[in-house]
């Protein structure tokens, strides 16, 4: 059930951000980048198998069963993919507004299509 | 651990260091900050050539971050190709910076800490030895660009950023997919690790893994401008101000060295017994680039844009060279590597210097009139006008640019092209890959000198207004000294050659890299 919720999540994720990714405002270009990132999270996460209700974080006393955890490990690199696309995406939503501000459109090529 | 083991770890944490002091003195002391910046650039230089001498002909240098052995801690590993590329960088940052000094420093705030970022991102990325701090040194390059792109502002600027950000944010998920199914499929993310257990086929899902591979290479080609993956490199490249592009010329090479760097290690050795899959596809994908940036440089109007299609002639040569897998053909890929990022970066700087004593918009009108055949004669034009000596040393820097890129006697562009086309003449009969690559490499360079030679008489001949740019010389500096650099890699090509094919050769017999970290005490 977890693994079909997840998957699914990913899916639906991935395929509004690839479609809002192409779309000619920057709002959705933006918008349609953090939807993409927040699909790719999950994915690194999935790939260090789903387990529910296990710790990533070994106990001292406890015998090292590895059966019994989770892996740390995409949980770390999540987390600096994270922080990553949160700083560039931050970025992005600067220059999508100085290139409204520049141009007055919020077309991506900084120029409305005739017709 | 004695100190000059240090030395590994030194390119990354010493800019980091510069950047960060940087950030916290006042914008408006400008000379300070040049001077840290500047010293931290030499100093990296320094640091290069030390560790050149250190990178052994055998095996690699490893450098434990935090003590813990290869798999499990984050490695540095220094062989000669990393040092070589280093070293590049280094070069390419002190000869930006200088140039900087003229006006382009005070162009925008943060100039000097966003290029020593650039440069620790850089310096990372070749001296990784582990794929999830390859995509965090990317990304810190990639975030110092994105600055550097914007740097001067204005529409231009601006909107050519915004497309060159949004390209890069999608490649850099591509390569987190890719990178996490790597570990999904193998549970390691250390590139030595990989290749071993690659190799020794103990991967369980083979298929998974290679997808993960081919995702993470479509990263990397969008570096490095792999064509159809390159259409955002001639905007945002030409849009840049003239120091952010002489850096931007080593960007691509950086994606260009993280698929030599995967490549060897993961199919260096199959690619002599059978080749794989991957590979001839790679090939004809660096010849199209090679082809579509001849193309480009043909139909180049400005001189920026025409260095921007020869960042693409040199990457789609590299990519084609790289892929065809022989170690003296990747040793003469090297060497054109080296001087060809030199070139291009003083070509960048020197097109910042030509344009300035010109009205913009005169070369499409130049093109224009070329095409229609309604180019007024200037008859009465007085003849034998002394030439400025700034314009005379522009255009000597100008022809010796055209001379590097094109590949003609005497410069280095000529000893690594000919290098090229000498391995891929060696085992007879020779393929009909070779020989499409060498008509390729020819066709390009031909068409590079009919480009810079139009560009170049309409620039410094066929201009009766043109006034003397007001150029200083510490703009002229860097470029001297870049070109002297090329000049000074022809004179010691052997030695020069000699190394980079060692370097070639400890690239395709992995199996020392692969030892050297795995059993790193």
């Amino acid at each position: 059930m977890t693994e079909l919720v997840v998957s699914l999540a990913i899916g639906v994720l991935a395929g509004s951000g690839v479609w809002l990714l192409l779309r000619p405002r920057t709002f959705q270009v933006a918008v349609g980048l953090t939807l993409l990132s927040y699909a790719v999270n999950l994915f690194i996460l999935a790939m260090g198998r789903l387990r529910v209700g296990a710790a990533p974080v070994v106990a001292a006393a406890a015998s090292a069963d590895p059966a019994r955890y989770a892996d740390p490990l995409p949980q770390a690199l999540v987390l600096t993919a994270i922080v990553i696309n949160f700083a560039t995406t931050a970025l992005l939503l600067v220059v999508l507004l100085a290139s409204r501000g520049l141009t007055g459109t919020d077309h991506v090529d900084g120029e409305e299509r005739s017709g | 651990m004695i100190a000059h083991d240090h030395l590994v770890i030194v390119p990354v944490v010493l800019p980091l260091a510069a950047g960060a002091i940087m950030l916290v003195i006042d914008e408006r002391r400008l000379a300070v900050k040049a001077a840290i910046s500047i010293g931290a650039a030499l100093a990296l230089v320094g640091v290069g050539l030390a560790l050149i001498r250190i990178a052994t002909p055998l095996g690699a240098t490893v450098y434990r971050v935090g003590n813990w052995p290869a798999p499990f801690g984050i490695v540095l590993v220094l062989d000669r190709l990393s040092a070589v590329m280093v070293l590049l960088a280094a070069v390419l940052g002190v000869a930006s910076l200088v140039f900087s000094l003229a006006r382009w420093q005070r162009a925008g705030p943060r100039f000097h800490s966003l290029v020593q970022f650039l440069l620790m991102g850089v310096n990372g990325a070749f001296l990784t030895g582990d794929l999830f701090n390859l995509f965090v040194f990317f990304e810190v390059l990639l975030a110092a660009s994105y600055g550097l792109a914007l740097h001067g502002s204005g529409a231009l600027r601006v909107r050519a950023s915004l497309h060159y950000i949004t390209m890069n944010l999608a490649a850099s998920l591509l390569f987190l997919i890719g990178a996490s199914l790597i570990y999904g499929a193998t549970g390691t993310l250390n590139m030595a690790d990989l290749a071993q257990r690659w190799r020794e086929s103990l991967i369980g899902d083979r298929t998974l893994f290679e997808v993960g591979g081919a995702i993470l290479g479509i990263a990397f080609l969008v570096k490095a401008g792999m064509w159809p993956l390159c259409f955002w490199l001639p905007g945002a490249y030409s849009a840049a101000s003239a120091p952010a592009g002489a850096l931007f010329a080593i960007l691509t090479k950086v994606g260009v060295y993280a698929v030599l760097r995967t490549g060897t290690l993961f199919l260096g050795v199959e690619v002599a017994a059978s080749p794989s899959p991957g590979t001839p596809w790679l090939v004809a994908a660096g010849m199209a680039t090679l082809a579509f940036g001849t193309l480009g440089v043909l139909a180049s109007q400005s001189l920026s844009r025409l260095a921007s299609y020869s960042v693409l002639v040199s990457s789609g040569t590299l990519l084609a060279v790289i892929a065809l897998g022989k170690p003296a053909l990747t040793g003469a890929a090297l060497y054109y590597l080296v001087v060809s990022t030199l070139a291009l970066s003083a070509f960048f700087l020197l097109v910042e210097l030509v344009e300035r004593g010109r009205t913009p918009g005169a070369d499409v009108l130049a093109v224009t009139a070329e095409a229609f055949g309604t180019e007024q004669q200037d008859d009465d034009e007085p003849t034998g006008i002394a030439i400025p000596a700034a314009t005379a040393l522009l255009g000597l820097a100008f022809a010796s640019c055209a001379i590097m890129l094109a590949g003609l006697p005497p410069l280095a562009g000529f000893v690594g092209k000919f290098a090229m086309l000498h391995a891929l003449l060696e085992p007879r009969p020779v393929p009909v890959t070779s020989w499409t690559m060498l008509a390729l490499l020819v066709g390009s360079g031909f068409a590079t000198i009919v480009a810079m030679g139009r560009a170049g008489v309409r620039r410094f001949w066929a201009t009766p207004d043109m006034r003397a740019p007001r150029v200083r010389m510490v703009e002229l500096i860097p470029i001297v000294v870049l070109l002297a650099l090329c000049v000074g890699l022809t004179v010691q090509a052997g030695p020069s050659l000699r190394y980079l094919e060692q370097a070639a050769q400890m690239l395709h017999a992995p199996a020392a890299y692969v030892h050297g970290v795995l059993s790193a005490r």
